[in-house]
């Protein structure tokens, strides 16, 4: 039943290295322009608040399938922007991961803005009588704290992240479900043991980063 | 316990949608049967295609209509059920479905699972490319251009392991999204069976702006795809198909749904799946 591993044609651990690959580019870059976004929405600038907030709102609940496939019908195929990649596995690979970052950065900026709100507002306001400025009171009082407060849900956004990786197989990423799908239509007789092993790969990717993060946010916790 | 009588409401609900969806729709209720339930395509114009206001047109569409008439179904007693290629030995498994008429390609490890009927039409792996480009002439002119296909299909892993390994494959996850990228010339080639790339080139809307290499890259007969070990109905659908050619409308219909692209069908194939 499961003698399909064998077939040489089928690079398991490539696809998932590449879901993998995936995740953590992805991963660092909606840190990153995540991080960027809760600022601005906290930020006392009313253009940047207004920004912060339609980027969030409007890129949040738009279908990340669409996000993704919009990223390379449009910004690629039509417009010919391809992030400097050289053939259709780097421009899909990049197209993907900024797809991701696009999408994913928005969960990270509203689990950090509820990180912020953890902070008491005595903090912020002592931190403005010494005579920080904003983003010396975001950067080395604020949100050193929020951090410690949101491991777990970012957590979760992580793991929601390496699922959402799948959807990189709708512009040809040759990760873990394009891999299945490749699968599916040769392996038809062993349909449901294609399903298992990936399902397993899946749990075997993420169910270790929910434990290792669940541990490190309940050491790293502000106790208040 | 407000709590248990919650939950015992919940396990309820949960296990009678599950047995109502088990239940499924066959489409053999009642002797002479009210309703049949066939599979088709929903997004491959010229073969299996919903259109927009709801109608189903394409040649499998004429083909199981054809089959269901012999059977003893007028046209309003079809139920027409989409059958994605990944789901169609499932559909079939499960008798969701009576038969599945989907550019459903014959081969051992599906005929593992499922019994075929026909084949009904032999279709080939080919290119679709834009009108004016006569630079494809040979599987091997591939190996330098870049070529659209589907996520995991057959013909997109045949490029990669057989035709041409270097070229610059990319895959959607529908035809549709590779004509884009061949329009505005972000690729050079679409491929997959040329009924297939026929119905696309043969739409109103991209009339005259694409057409078809005609490489014959690989053999691909369509077959009847229907449970295993129904000998009955297997011997039914074949007579069906038969007859079909028999009688004209087997030319009729490819004529009809393919014959705007120019496409040059094979002869209808002899029945091989007894």
């Amino acid at each position: 039943m499961f003698d399909f591993l064998d077939n040489p044609q089928y690079d398991l651990l490539g696809a998932f290295w590449v879901t993998v690959k995936l995740t953590l580019y992805s991963a660092l870059g909606s840190l990153i322009w995540g991080t960027l976004l809760a600022g601005m929405r906290v930020s006392p600038v009313p253009l940047m608040r207004a920004f912060g907030t339609a980027y969030v709102n409007v890129v949040r609940n738009t279908p990340l399938t669409i996000v993704i496939v919009g990223c390379s019908l449009v910004l690629n195929q039509t417009l010919g922007f391809a992030l400097g990649g050289e053939n259709f596995e780097d421009i899909g690979f990049r197209m993907a991961v900024l797809g991701l970052v696009a999408y994913t950065s928005t969960f990270v900026a509203e689990a950090l803005r509820s990180g912020i709100n953890t902070v008491p507002v005595g903090q912020a306001e002592a931190a403005r009588a010494l005579g920080l400025t904003f983003s010396q009171v975001l950067r080395l009082i604020v949100l050193p704290q929020a951090f410690r407060s949101v491991i777990a849900p970012l957590a979760n956004v992580l793991i929601a992240l390496t699922k959402n990786t799948t959807v990189a197989a709708a512009i040809g990423v040759a990760e873990a479900a394009s891999l299945m799908k490749t699968m599916i239509e040769n392996e038809a007789d062993a349909l449901f043991a294609v399903f298992g092993v990936f399902a397993l790969g899946f749990i075997v990717l993420t169910l270790p980063t929910g434990l290792i993060l669940g541990w490190v946010a309940k050491r790293v916790a502000v106790k208040r | 316990m407000q709590f248990r009588k919650t939950s015992a409401a919940l396990a309820a609900v949960l296990t009678l949608s599950l047995a109502a969806t088990a239940c499924g729709n066959g489409g053999d209720k009642g002797a002479n049967g009210d309703k049949i339930t066939i599979g088709i395509k929903f997004d491959q114009p010229g073969m299996g295609l919903k259109t927009a206001d709801g109608k189903y047109t394409g040649f499998d569409v004429d083909v199981a209509t054809y089959i269901a008439k012999e059977l003893g179904y007028k046209p309003d007693q079809i139920e027409w059920k989409q059958a994605p290629s990944a789901e169609r030995e499932n559909l079939i498994k499960n008798g969701d479905v009576k038969f599945v008429v989907a550019t459903y390609t014959i081969n051992d490890k599906r005929k593992a699972v499922v019994d075929f009927a026909g084949p009904y039409f032999l279709a080939h792996q080919d290119l679709l490319v834009r009108a004016d480009d006569n630079s494809i002439t040979k599987a091997s002119d591939l190996n330098n251009k870049k070529l659209c296909s589907v996520t995991g299909s057959t013909s997109a892993q045949n490029v990669k392991e057989k035709l041409a390994p270097q070229a610059d494959l990319q895959t959607f996850g529908g035809y549709s999204e590779c004509l884009t990228g061949l329009e505005n010339k972000a690729v050079d080639a679409l491929t997959t069976d040329d009924s297939i790339l026929a119905g696309y080139a043969a739409q109103k809307e991209h009339q005259g702006k694409f057409k078809l290499a005609g490489l014959k890259l690989s053999d691909e007969p369509y077959g009847v795809g229907l449970k295993k070990g129904d000998k009955e109905l297997r011997d039914k659908i074949n007579a069906a198909l038969e007859k079909m050619k028999s009688d004209g409308s087997w030319d009729k219909f490819v004529k009809a749904n393919l014959g705007p692209a120019n496409y040059k069908n094979e002869p209808a194939p002899a029945i091989t799946e007894k």
